[in-house]
């Protein structure tokens, strides 16, 4: 049945969205992948796993944020028709447990992907107004660290702040735009800072792209 | 309001289908024969637009057959694709969102089910009068006076030609007209064939004569062999028609001469906010044609015209030279 409904939804979605795809440099895959993507809406994830191709979005699992989604009917939406991840956001804890907190988190992360899931994330960590993409989240890259093996692909959302921008809860719908780009290039010796650069940019890039 | 599809409906649309199945082979043929890379660009952009029309062609059937109902709820549909393609290309303001939400939930559906209800009093004031003065009311009401007049005209125009004028089209069902009662859906018909002919046409003169621009810094592919080819045909086949509309022989004429440069100037109209923008198409929903905006903007323009030219000769006292 939560096939189904995220199917419906996901058709919704894209019937509200109408988002055009681009694959720059990229294509469609089933292998394990993790998703990242910059934030301005609460579509975001639900428009980005829509205009996957159907077997790849059954293994594909978007990350949300705990104190949003996991009430009532959007519960029911995030976790029983998406299988989405839902974790604490760094920021909405106390200090002396941002660690623990942070550990948690990637083990969830971790567990949640296993061997043969993807996943959908939004290192920025929390939306923004859609004019700039707001420095990432080191979470991202200690997700990297414990799973080198896996491709980490750079997705620019358009538009979809003009639909559901922060602080509305009724639609505008306006046409979207989801690019995909080229699996991040790495070294094994990238710092944090570097990583979170390059991945930055990557999203960045195809803004324009 | 209701209609009747009648043979003269059935000999039309079995033309029309015709047309469609001659377009087809020899834009089969073209494709066989044409080798350089050029010519093979326009051949495929020539193959997507008749496939788009195979497409239009049977969801406009399929809403005939459903009835007013039917044809009202297919340009609403129309209205907020063309609204949605306008909306995204006329950059807005975050402050702008909750208008918007009333322009296509509240205004858009309200317009199409006042014609539906036959209040032709309030329909052709909803968005003109009472649009106009709502769309600056909410906005003030968001706070933000950035652009502000500038945020309100765009919304307004939207609303005017994406929803407003495009609703005249349906509206044709809604006339009164004596002795044509039952038969409006010919009229729908006859509009849309005269300005999508007038479109074809001058696309088709324009490729095969085209040399001199018309309108160089709006529409560089526009010149004046296409549109007086485009024109000139699309007043023939219109004439030509005048056994299916109230129309006499000359108004059938006359009132194709409106409907084609009607849809002219909305062409042209709609290509100059598009080169201001920096874009060539509005959308990219029909294979070939770009977006649903594109395909109407003539409609948008050419259908009001008609519609009150139709109303003023023949629902009041009118000249009787016209039938």
């Amino acid at each position: 049945m939560s096939a189904v409904a995220a199917s419906i939804i996901a058709a919704c979605a894209r019937a509200l969205a109408g988002p055009s795809v681009r694959w720059v440099n990229c294509r469609p895959s089933s292998r394990q992948r993790v998703y990242f993507a910059n934030h301005t809406s609460h579509l975001d994830f639900v428009v980005l796993w829509s205009v996957l191709p159907r077997r790849v979005r059954e293994k594909t699992r978007p990350v949300a944020a705990k104190d949003y989604w996991s009430s009532g009917l959007r519960k029911r939406i995030a976790v029983n028709a998406f299988h989405a991840v839902l974790v604490e956001r760094g920021n909405k804890t106390a200090e002396p447990d941002r660690l623990a907190v942070a550990r948690n988190t990637l083990d969830m992360l971790l567990d949640a992907m296993g061997q043969e899931h993807s996943l959908i994330v939004f290192p920025e960590g929390t939306r923004g107004n859609g004019l700039q993409v707001g420095p990432f989240k080191s979470g991202i890259y200690y997700l990297w660290s414990k799973r080198p093996d896996v491709q980490f692909v750079p997705v620019y959302l358009s538009n979809l702040n003009r639909i559901l921008p922060k602080g509305e809860f009724l639609p505008v719908p306006v046409i979207s735009r989801v690019t995909f780009g080229a699996p991040l290039r790495l070294d094994a010796n990238e710092t944090k800072d570097s990583f979170l650069t390059k991945a930055h940019d990557a999203v960045c890039a195809l803004r324009d792209a | 309001m209701s209609f009747k599809l009648d043979h003269q409906m059935f000999l039309v649309v079995n033309v029309v289908i015709g047309g469609l199945v001659l377009a087809s082979m020899v834009g089969f043929i073209l494709s066989r024969r044409v080798k350089s890379e050029d010519g093979r660009g326009a051949i495929d952009n020539l193959n997507a637009r008749i496939r788009a029309w195979w497409i239009m062609i049977g969801i406009f059937s399929i809403s005939f057959v459903i009835g007013p109902a039917g044809s009202m709820l297919l340009f609403a549909f129309v209205s907020l694709l063309a609204l949605r393609e306008y909306v995204s290309l006329i950059s807005s303001a975050r402050a702008d969102h909750r208008t918007l939400f009333w322009s296509f939930f509240v205004f858009t559906p309200l317009q199409y089910w006042l014609w539906y209800t036959g209040w032709y009093g309030l329909a052709v004031i909803l968005i003109p009068v009472y649009g106009f003065l709502f769309v600056p009311i909410r906005l003030v009401l968001s706070g933000e006076t950035t652009g502000f007049l500038d945020r309100a005209a765009r919304i307004q125009w939207g609303l005017m030609v994406c929803v407003y004028c495009i609703s005249y089209a349906p509206a044709l069902l809604t006339l009164n007209i004596p002795g044509y009662q039952k038969q409006n859906a010919k009229l729908l018909l006859f509009l849309v064939i005269v300005v999508q002919l007038s479109d074809v046409f001058q696309y088709i003169w324009g490729k095969l004569l085209g040399k001199r621009k018309i309108a160089p810094t709006i529409s560089p592919n526009k010149t004046w062999e296409g549109f007086v080819g485009g024109v000139a045909t699309a007043v023939a086949l219109g004439t030509a028609l005048w056994w299916m509309t109230p129309f006499s022989p000359l108004g059938a004429l006359a009132m194709s001469v409106a409907i084609a440069l009607m849809g002219f100037a909305g062409g042209l109209t709609m290509s100059a906010i598009k080169r201001d923008r920096g874009v060539k198409d509005f959308g990219a929903t029909i294979e070939g044609h770009g977006g649903i905006l594109d395909r109407m903007d003539s409609v948008c323009f050419s259908a009001p015209l008609f519609f009150h030219l139709t109303r003023w000769i023949f629902v009041s006292p009118h000249p009787s030279w016209f039938h």
